[in-house]
């Protein structure tokens, strides 16, 4: 009898059924991944295709539709990284290594991160909200009577179009970033962006650049795996929807930033 | 092919439980090839969860289903596959993919299951689309349906692919007495057209006594009885009475038990 012996044991009992919790959750979204590379995989030798035209129509949504909001965020970011550095650097007279500052930050950190974030807000939302509207209505048992796997029909399609566009939209966000930096960089220390940008290429090695690839597709994945565990879990109504989708976002944004320090801890050092 | 006659659906000692709880206790029916099957029962008796076991839903505890003669319960992913497009199902709230048209809902399973091209699937959705009269809706959204329309636009997309097997839950729930009066006239019709086996699970007396070859009869988990509907109408035992007659069921109330209810988890 847990209730009568006080808070401690309480307490206790709470952190023990939470992590049995997360373990589960863990566990079930390790799961679903594995199922989802499955049917993308092999589905078409088991008659469950992943279709083409899902896949682009999630892209379409995930990642073409996200361009305007990821390109201005990223384009402010690099503005505000030049603004900041010339502030930094000018104490120490160094004001021309901004550019390799940069070029850097943007292209290892900033881009992927920003573009990660917005995708997490946008498409890990859309997943978990339409999911679980589709749990709670029988849409899911509706598939699976029809002989639709679920996790081939919903999860396989985003997945995929998440694995192609977050890259491409990292690139964008990195050359507009640049882009911003550069502009600010023009106006403030003279420095034409011609210029700009070859030094920025001179600095910088392909590594860089696909650092920031490379996370996004771990991104891609924390992000849609997130959003569909959710969406799965759904039990209690419209409520629940409602819970699942700021779950979805609140944790895939911040799965994105330990996924990013756990990645450039590996690989940085 | 098996001979009219023949048992559709055969069910053997089926026991399934929800967390700890039992919820289906060693039930046992069948169902004959063409003929309609009406499960009934209360809220709670179990009835729901019986459908959702024989359309593979869920994994039982124990026991055997035995589907066109083949038991589901020891079946592989790909036989069960090859066996769901002999299987219609209408759900209770219509379970329509909100993000497609009626017409595109009712096309899926052609879609997924067959290789024709898209005229034929085109044609063959719109005559099922007929057989529900919903002829010339195709190109609404499920929101903009009435409740009667969203069921039978279910019933369309169930029967798309002519199965063998028809599973409908709760028909009537929701609807005026009209629709769901044209509702069980579309079941008679259905069995009478395409020789279909056909569940009903029902809480409505009128609706199944309507349309049922036999009924089976659902309470607390358990099968009080599963025969003609002729000999469930006669039948004397006091819980089917009680549900025929729409009488409250009289549990009598333990007064230890209840204080205990009650005050549990206080103090």
């Amino acid at each position: 009898m847990a209730e009568k012996t006080g808070g401690l044991a309480s307490f206790v009992n709470g952190v023990g059924m939470r992590s049995v919790q997360t373990v589960r959750e863990t566990g079930y979204l390790a799961a679903l991944l594995v199922e989802s590379f499955y049917w993308l995989l092999v589905g078409f030798r088991r008659r469950q295709p992943v279709r083409m035209a899902a896949i682009f129509k999630e892209a379409m949504s995930a990642g073409v539709n996200a361009v305007p909001i990821v390109g201005l965020a990223s384009f402010a970011t690099g503005m505000m990284l030049a603004i900041q550095g010339i502030h930094t650097l000018r104490t120490f007279g160094a004001e021309d290594q901004v550019v390799l500052g940069i070029a850097l930050s943007v292209t290892r950190e900033f881009a992927p991160l920003i573009t990660g974030i917005f995708v997490a807000g946008r498409s890990g939302s859309a997943i978990a909200a339409r999911i679980g509207t589709m749990t709670i209505s029988q849409e899911i048992d509706a598939l699976r009577v029809i002989g639709i796997n679920p996790v081939r029909y919903l999860v396989s399609p985003i997945l995929a179009a998440m694995l192609l566009t977050l890259p491409a939209l990292t690139i964008m966000s990195d050359l507009l970033a640049l882009l911003g930096g550069a502009l600010y960089c023009a106006g403030e220390l003279s420095l034409p962006l011609p210029i700009f940008f070859a030094r920025t290429f001179e600095s910088l090695v392909a590594a860089d650049a696909l650092q920031g690839v490379y996370k996004s597709l771990i991104f891609a994945i924390v992000i849609t795996m997130i959003g569909a565990v959710n969406g799965f879990g759904v039990t209690a109504g419209a409520e629940g929807v409602g819970r699942a989708t700021t779950r979805a976002v609140v944790l895939g944004s911040i799965g994105i930033i330990l996924a990013d320090m756990v990645f450039t801890f590996l690989t940085s050092r | 092919m098996s001979s009219p006659g023949s048992l559709a659906i055969e069910v053997t000692d089926l026991v399934t439980h929800y967390g700890p709880r039992m919820i289906l206790d060693h039930v046992n029916f069948s169902a004959r090839q063409g003929e309609i099957m009406v499960v009934m029962g209360g809220s709670g008796s179990g009835k729901s969860t019986l459908l959702r076991h024989l359309l593979g839903l869920h994994q039982p505890t124990s026991g055997a289903i035995k589907l066109l003669g083949k038991d589901i319960t020891k079946m592989n992913a790909d036989e069960m596959f090859d066996l769901r497009k002999n299987m219609g199902v209408a759900f209770q709230g219509g379970a329509l993919f909100n993000s497609m048209t009626v017409g595109e809902n009712v096309e899926l399973p052609l879609r997924e299951h067959t290789r024709l091209d898209d005229n034929t699937i085109r044609i063959m959705s719109r005559m099922k689309l007929e057989v529900v009269n919903l002829a010339g809706f195709e190109d609404l959204m499920p929101s903009e349906l009435s409740g009667g329309m969203i069921k039978r636009a279910a019933l369309a997309r169930a029967i798309v692919m002519d199965p063998k097997l028809l599973f409908f839950d709760e028909p009537s729930a929701g609807l005026d007495p009209v629709a769901s009066a044209e509702l069980d006239e579309l079941i008679l019709t259905l069995r009478d057209a395409m020789n279909m086996t056909i569940v009903v699970v029902t809480h409505e007396l009128e609706s199944a006594f309507k349309i049922a070859d036999s009924i089976t009869v659902l309470d607390h988990g358990r099968i009080l009885m599963s025969d003609k509907t002729a000999a469930v109408r006669a039948s004397e035992h006091p819980r089917i009475r009680a549900l025929l007659d729409r009488t409250p069921r009289d549990d009598s109330v333990d007064a230890d038990e209840y204080m205990e209810r009650l005050t549990r988890e206080i103090n």
